[in-house]
């Protein structure tokens, strides 16, 4: 088991060099450093020398992927990609292009976006756990029927339609909540409201759908079919079985996006103003801060791989027939 | 029924987080309940501001925080019109000295420098703030010798002690000299080169010195003391008084004495600033601002708020006495000769979607609000004699609006370095006179600015020196009097000047071709679209096709300095309120492509230049007048620009928002401003009453909607049974 | 009237080719034919079937671009669809106007007959432009048009049935009233002809009644500058449609090549190509949409001079979305057709062509690639309702298709703004949100069949 770990964590070395290299690639294509420091300078009145200076200052006046007037390894590492590449493995995201320190604002953004995602995960699952196994309990029946068309409508509708027409009616409308904002403590609450009940409602459609076929598949297997010949009731057989069963599956599929939680949703955390690290994205790409775009991508693939490994392990915790190799 | 119980649990889980909402008061407040009824005062920022050090920050969303923390030593009057600068933490105007190279006085039109002497009063004193700490020694408490004392904070109120200490003349020379170091990056250190005596010299002496610093040092991040650097451009003459020396003649200078550039600085806070890991802790003068202003930031939280608090140190200013006649009766004197700051706090949230601010503001929690172009219909109306008036329900809150034009011009200019559309033929001045004529301006700002602007004659907006009103001060190429008001001359006259200009029907008369222009612009989203789409219809009516180039804010601006667009909008916002400040966006010697200036139309006319010259040295009175006169005719005729429009800013004051009077030039106004915090209470709670039924009713929907199941639940039970 | 050939254009109808050589092939295979038998049976499979046709023929339509001379000399390269709607696409408003309105919906200063001068809400150029007294007479002539366009496709589709059931009725011995109700009503045979024919003549039905209408009213009212909405919301039809399909076509020969090798060859092939997907994968999606869409508008910028038709700059930008959208999401095709391949390679008659030393490429020509076909239909189907979904959101986040493009959410982002405004104008978003609607759900009905027709377990987690 700590040798498979061990492996998975030493192979995603090399995919994490790949992501950087392609972002970097990508983003230096896009902007020149004399680019970002005019962005980051102002409009009014910029001189040449202040952003030669900006570059001297923020390590762009490196040359990209290799320097040509360097030999041996400084040819390679003498760089800005190297300079900026290696921080990163290190747990080090440094200063974003406008002097903050991104792992400070990482740690403080973090929170806000989990105070969404994680109830949005919580209760959602509970909604879609309890719908989804009411519908196999009709299953077969106009209300299974009606059940998932009204699935399908849901997830048929656009997510920004949930978030206007939900800001609209709840804030504006029946002022009930706050329309957008965010604080500390317990009075994030009233914020969090709105922007919860907009996720979980965005996720029922083909959440519930999912969870249904998980459920209607276990309900055809062989060893329902003779709990129910050994004259069990319906509700003993649904919970004590088939409940059971496809909890596995639908445990395992969260522990993949488990991780990712903690960057935020970009859409609801910019509509409603959350200070988390999906906005902090959003803004960063349009401040084109490359600094902060980069650290976000490395930390995004990461938790990706750190969900897929999670997912591994827990396949072996809940069936032990399955071996690591 | 176990399934129908778990639904009731996912219910059970979402109600903790509705009744989180009901506290006292509104439901849907965004501010804690304990803030209710107090002194505060509620607005709203739309992006993190990213300079707060008065060296570097140059933008109007900045200057809305440190104009009220910072203060140089002049400022706009609060209510005089045209604007006047009047003393701020100075103890009278500067005096004005004209010297020769060898410092010695000469009348005005001889003199090689002009000095400008500062006299600051005694027993003003900077903010608390840790940097003036001192320990039991008399020694700064925080200092590189004891990192451990100051280990463990991470924001500013972390350091626990704090000091002051009283301003001195030497705090405004620091500033000066940190303008000249090139390490703070002063959007005007190129500008004040050009102006302040030695300061080039200056800034390569501290850049060396750096450098040395920089190599020898082994600390982390070092400090330059500026105080050991000698500058001929600014000097301490004694504690409360000190001399700027300007290179010749340069009048507008006491303008920039307003701006925060010129607010003083104690060292004490640079080289706290610079004690080593602070940086890495966000904790820099970027950051958080040291002042002797009516205010301080006590809380710098660009992702959610940031909050003002009355400095306990401020020196106390007074209410103005003195007032336009109509002051008096809006109510604006009321408050003459009281002592100043009234509110307590000020509050501003972070808010980027233009929705969301505009609902708080009709919900009551923003007390002032711009009007975005889509509010625009639910605010105002236009009376009978064209006049905007509020809308009915703003009318029943009590909504008060000002408006006033804005000391900017937005044009639409032509590249005088293009072949087509450039340079001096007629030929191509009966083509750029024709397009301005074309381009219906009025249209432009009845559609996509709602009425909010004024087309412009000239360059100079109204409020500026030059600027002349009604029918004398028409653009005579674009415009004709019609019953004694201007009226843009119609298509007609276009079309004559296209023909003349060799394209008649917008095709080349000499190859046919049709005349194919390129606009540049950086416009996007969905109003860029309909913008764009407005365009071309303008080029359209002369035959013209307009082909856009649209690209981000990067490629545009490089194309300008390269000078390889031809046709493009751009604005300018005044620094100051001077007419040289708008002319010298034609200047020749401006020029973008060739020298790096701000003409980006690369205008360049010798007349026009010599004429400028003359100009800007001139104090206001009839022959600067006359001499604008003539350089106005001059670009009206040349046309580099279409003379696009002035902008009209539109702001709403609720009712309990006191001394609310727009003044372009100046930001420090929050000390001005007063709150009613009960009315305020009263009206948020009158507007904002929690609308339940639809909750209940959702209920019962949802229980109805069960019924069916149960039904069928107990068929099949029933069925199971037999 | 040189005809204009977009790359998405050519695209398309390089879809549409292939589509239609499918069909041609298929139609002499029965077991290729079967799946889509099963389709044809379910009455959902083939009603949602109708409304897809009808998306994809007016996306079609929108497709075929020539340059046109004359109108305004900035519409250089317009679409059949755009001289078929002419009327929508030039009857502009000066500004907003509510669905079927005869006034703006802004008052303006307006001279009276008399020289006074008054505020009020001005008559509409085109919009109930006929009508001399609108409050009094809109009602009826509205009835008047719904009921003429009512009758125009109950007459269409009586000169299509009426004769078709006659000749078929006389080959058959059967009368014709019993055979339209067999078309309508009662199904025979196998096909679910009836919720075809019922779609198709209620889809009949709105489009007359809504063809009617609009040559009078803007039916879903004018947006800011004036533009018929109901147009612009037809015209995204092709943008939604080329987002959804085309992303597929584009990562496709990758997803296949790549899977299949790497399921095929295993070993350090597979070893690459998992670390190709993988890495790829981890990147957010919506940083590497957002980085490469400014890596176009860099590029266009610096050669402008190739890009000078707005409509051009729009399609190559279009395209390019559809090639990044395709890269974040070819990673899944590959990994499932690789698994596909390495259950396929263990099986018998593989391995036996192997024992006889056939070439492995003609191997996986012949024996694999045409058995994992249907994981890839699967999965076209399946994408498609999710990419048309995206499309909004990018265009939220500013990184969608060019902003002068029409689409569905260039629309729902400015209509955001509309909102807000008192009295609210809430039809850009409600235009928007009916036809993409109509569309996902139609699309996300008939992926379902299509699944449960080719391989019911398949489609398991996929939701």
């Amino acid at each position: 088991m700590m040798a498979y770990i061990i492996r998975r964590v030493l192979y995603a070395i090399p995919i994490l060099i790949g992501v950087n290299i392609i972002t970097f690639v990508l983003f230096f294509v896009v902007n020149s450093p004399d680019d970002m420091a005019r962005l980051h300078l102002g409009v009014k009145r910029v001189t040449p020398e202040a952003i030669q200076s900006w570059k001297r200052e923020h390590g762009y006046d490196k040359p990209l992927l290799y320097n040509a007037g360097r030999s041996g390894v400084a040819f390679l590492t003498d760089t800005i990609f190297f300079q900026n590449s290696v921080k990163l493995f290190s747990g080090d995201f440094g200063l974003s292009d406008s002097g903050r320190d991104i792992g400070y604002d990482i740690s403080q953004r973090m929170w806000p976006s989990l105070a969404i995602a994680v109830p949005t995960l919580l209760v959602g699952l509970a909604i879609n756990i309890t719908l989804s196994l009411m519908l196999a309990l009709f299953r077969a029946t106009y209300l299974d029927f009606w059940g998932v068309v009204t699935a399908v409508v849901m997830m048929s509708i656009s997510s920004l339609f949930y978030i206007i027409g939900g800001q609209f009616l709840l804030g504006k409308l029946l002022h009930l909540v706050p329309i957008s904002g965010y604080d500390t403590g317990w009075s994030a609450l009233k914020f969090l409201v709105l922007p919860v009940i907009i996720g979980v409602i965005g996720g029922i459609g083909s959440g519930v759908r999912w969870y249904r076929t998980l459920f209607l598949e276990e309900i055809g297997k062989d060893y329902v079919r003779t709990a129910r010949a050994k004259g069990l009731g319906e509700l003993r057989v649904m919970f004590g079985h088939v409940l059971r069963n496809a909890l596995i599956p639908i445990l395992t599929g969260v522990v993949v996006v488990l991780p990712l939680l903690f960057m935020g949703s970009l859409l609801i955390e910019s509509f409603f103003g959350i200070p988390g690290l999906g906005s902090y994205t959003i803004d960063a790409i349009n401040r084109q801060d490359f600094a902060i775009v980069r650290s976000m991508v490395f930390l995004g693939s990461v938790l990706y791989i750190l969900g897929l490994i999670l997912t591994d392990i827990s396949y072996t915790l809940v069936d032990p027939r399955v071996r690591l190799s | 029924m176990i399934a129908i119980g778990r639904r009731w649990l996912a219910f059970a889980l979402l109600l903790p987080l509705l009744l989180a909402g009901c506290g006292d008061g509104p439901w849907n407040n965004p501010y804690p309940a304990s803030d209710a009824g107090r002194n505060i005062y509620y607005s709203s920022f739309s992006e993190r501001p990213k300079h707060l050090d008065p060296a570097r920050s140059y933008s109007s969303s900045e200057w809305d925080f440190i104009s009220q923390i910072y203060e140089p030593p002049l400022q706009y009057h609060f209510l005089l019109r045209p604007y006047a600068l009047t003393p701020r933490v100075a103890a009278g105007m500067p005096e004005v000295r004209y010297v020769d190279a060898d410092g010695r006085p000469v009348t005005r039109d001889r003199a090689a420098f002009t000095d400008y002497i500062v006299t600051i009063p005694a027993g003003v004193r900077f903010q608390p703030h840790p940097a003036f700490a001192r320990d039991d020694d008399g020694k700064p408490l925080f200092d590189r010798a004891h990192p451990e004392r100051y280990a463990h904070v991470n924001v500013l109120t972390d350091f626990g002690a704090t000091g002051s200490r009283e301003l001195v003349a030497a705090d405004f020379v620091y500033q000066i000299k940190r303008l000249a170091f090139s390490r703070n990056h002063s959007p005007i250190a190129g500008l004040m080169a050009g102006y302040i005596s030695g300061f080039t010299a200056l800034r390569k002496r501290l850049d060396a010195a750096w450098k040395q610093l920089d190599t020898d040092g082994e600390e982390d991040t070092p400090w330059l003391d500026l105080r050991d650097f000698d500058f001929a451009g600014a000097k301490v003459l004694d504690r409360y008084r000190y001399r700027i020396r300007i290179k010749g003649l340069y009048p507008q200078f006491r303008y920039w004495l307003a701006m925060n550039f010129f607010a003083p600085m104690p060292w004490e806070a640079d080289r706290f600033y610079h004690l080593p890991g602070l940086t890495r802790k966000n904790i820099s003068l970027d950051w958080y601002p040291v002042g002797t202003g009516p205010y301080m930031l006590t809380e710098n939280n660009p992702n959610l708020r940031m909050v003002l608090e009355r400095n306990p140190n401020f020196h106390g200013e007074s209410y103005p006495e003195r007032g336009m006649p109509e002051d008096a009766r809006n109510g604006l004197l009321a408050d003459a000769g009281k002592p100043m700051p009234f509110i307590e706090r000020a509050v501003y949230s972070l808010e980027k979607e233009s929705i969301p601010r505009w609902n708080k503001f009709l919900q009551g929690y923003f007390d002032a609000s711009g009007i975005s172009s889509s509010s625009f219909d639910q605010a105002v109306r236009f009376n009978a004699s064209q006049e905007a008036e509020l809308s009915e329900p703003m009318q029943r809150k009590q909504i008060a609006l000002k408006t006033s034009v804005e000391a900017a011009t937005y044009y639409m200019g032509f590249n005088m370095k293009d072949a087509v559309i450039g340079g001096d033929s007629t030929r191509a001045r009966y083509l750029r006179q024709a397009i301005s004529i074309a381009v219906d301006f009025e249209e432009y700002i009845s559609i996509f600015l709602n009425g909010r602007g004024i087309a412009a004659q000239s360059m100079l907006p109204p409020g500026i020196y030059g600027h002349v009103d009604g029918a004398e001060g028409i653009n005579p190429v674009v415009y004709e009097l019609l019953d004694g008001k201007p009226r843009r001359k119609p298509l007609s006259a276009a079309l004559a000047l296209m023909e003349k200009a060799g394209y008649p029907g917008g095709r080349d008369a000499k190859t046919g071709e049709p005349l194919i222009l390129y606009y540049d612009t950086t416009a996007s989203g969905p109003d860029g679209k309909a913008t764009l789409n407005w365009y071309r219809k303008q080029f359209d009516k002369l035959g013209i096709q307009l082909v856009i180039r649209a690209t981000d804010y990067n490629r545009f601006q490089e194309k300008m300095r390269k000078g390889t667009a031809q046709i493009f909008s751009w604005g300018w916002n005044a620094d100051y309120p001077d007419p040289e400040n708008f002319f010298f966006l034609l200047y020749g010697p401006n020029g973008k492509v060739e020298h790096g200036g701000e003409n980006a139309a690369n205008y360049d006319n010798p007349e026009f230049n010599r004429l400028f010259d003359q100009m800007k040295n001139l104090r206001n009175g009839p022959e600067r007048l006359a001499i604008i006169e003539r350089m106005n005719r001059l670009v009206q005729r040349d046309a580099p620009w279409n003379w696009g429009f002035h902008p009209k800013a539109f702001s709403l004051y609720h009712a309990w928002y006191g001394n609310a009077k727009p003044n372009l030039m100046a930001r420090n106004t929050l000390k001005y401003r007063r709150v009613d915090a009960k009315l305020r209470e009263h009206a948020r709670e009158a507007w904002n009453p929690p609308v339940i039924w639809p909750l209940w009713l959702g209920l019962v929907v949802f229980i109805v909607s069960l019924l069916p199941a149960v039904w069928v639940w107990r068929r099949r039970e029933r069925s199971a049974a037999l | 009237m040189t005809p204009v050939i977009l790359s998405t254009d050519a695209l398309l109808f390089l879809l549409l080719a292939g589509v239609a050589a499918f069909v041609w092939h298929a139609r002499r295979h029965e077991h290729l034919r079967r799946p889509w038998r099963h389709v044809a049976r379910s009455n959902i499979g083939m009603a949602t079937a109708v409304i897809l046709l009808a998306y994809v023929s007016l996306g079609v339509l929108d497709s075929m671009h020539f340059e046109s001379r004359g109108g305004m000399a900035s519409d250089d390269i317009i679409s059949l669809f755009d001289v078929v709607a002419s009327d929508l696409r030039e009857r502009q408003e000066k500004t907003y106007s509510a669905p079927f309105s005869a006034w703006l919906y802004t008052k303006e200063t307006l001279e009276l007959p008399d020289g006074r001068v008054a505020r009020g809400y001005p008559r509409l150029k085109w919009g109930g432009a006929s009508l001399d007294d609108p409050l009094a007479e809109r009602a009826a002539d509205i009835a008047r048009r719904a009921l003429l366009g009512l009758l125009q496709a109950l007459a269409l589709s009586a000169v299509v049935y009426l004769p078709l059931a006659w000749s078929r009725g006389r080959r058959q011995r059967v009368a014709v009233p019993a055979m339209l109700r067999g078309f309508f009503i009662e199904r025979r045979g196998e096909t679910a002809w009836p919720a075809f024919n019922i779609t198709l003549v209620a889809l009949l039905l709105c489009g007359f009644v809504m063809a009617s209408l609009a040559g009078e009213y803007h039916l879903f009212g004018t947006d800011k500058v004036g533009e018929d909405v109901f147009y612009q919301a037809l015209k995204s039809i092709r943008t939604g449609l080329l987002i959804g399909t085309l992303t597929t076509l584009v990562m496709l020969p990758a997803a296949l090549f790549l899977g299949i090798l790497a399921g095929y060859f295993r070993g350090w092939v597979d070893d690459l190509v998992q670390y190709l997907y993988t890495t790829l994968s981890s990147i957010p999606g919506v940083l590497l949409i957002a980085a490469a869409i400014l890596m176009l508008q860099v590029y266009m910028s610096e050669h402008a001079e190739e890009f000078n038709s707005l409509v051009q700059r729009a399609d190559l930008r279009l395209l390019f979305l559809c090639v990044i959208l395709g890269i974040t999401s070819w990673t899944t095709l590959c990994r499932l057709l690789r698994g596909e391949t390495l259950k396929l390679r263990e099986l018998e008659y593989v391995q036996a062509a192997q024992a006889f030393g056939v070439r492995g490429l003609t191997i996986i020509s012949r024996h694999i690639l045409p058995n994992t076909m249907h994981i890839v239909l699967i999965s076209i189907v399946l994408d498609f309702s999710g990419l048309v979904l995206a499309e909004a959101v990018l265009a939220y986040v500013n990184i969608g298709v060019d902003p002068t493009m029409n689409s569905w959410g260039n629309m729902i982002n400015s209509a955001r703004l509309e909102l807000a405004r008192e009295p609210i104008v809430w039809w850009s978003l409600a235009a928007a949100f009916v036809f993409m609607f109509v569309l996902v759900l139609a699309a996300n009905l008939f992926a379902d069949v299509v699944r449960d027709a080719f391989d019911p377990r398949l489609g398991r987690g996929r939701g």
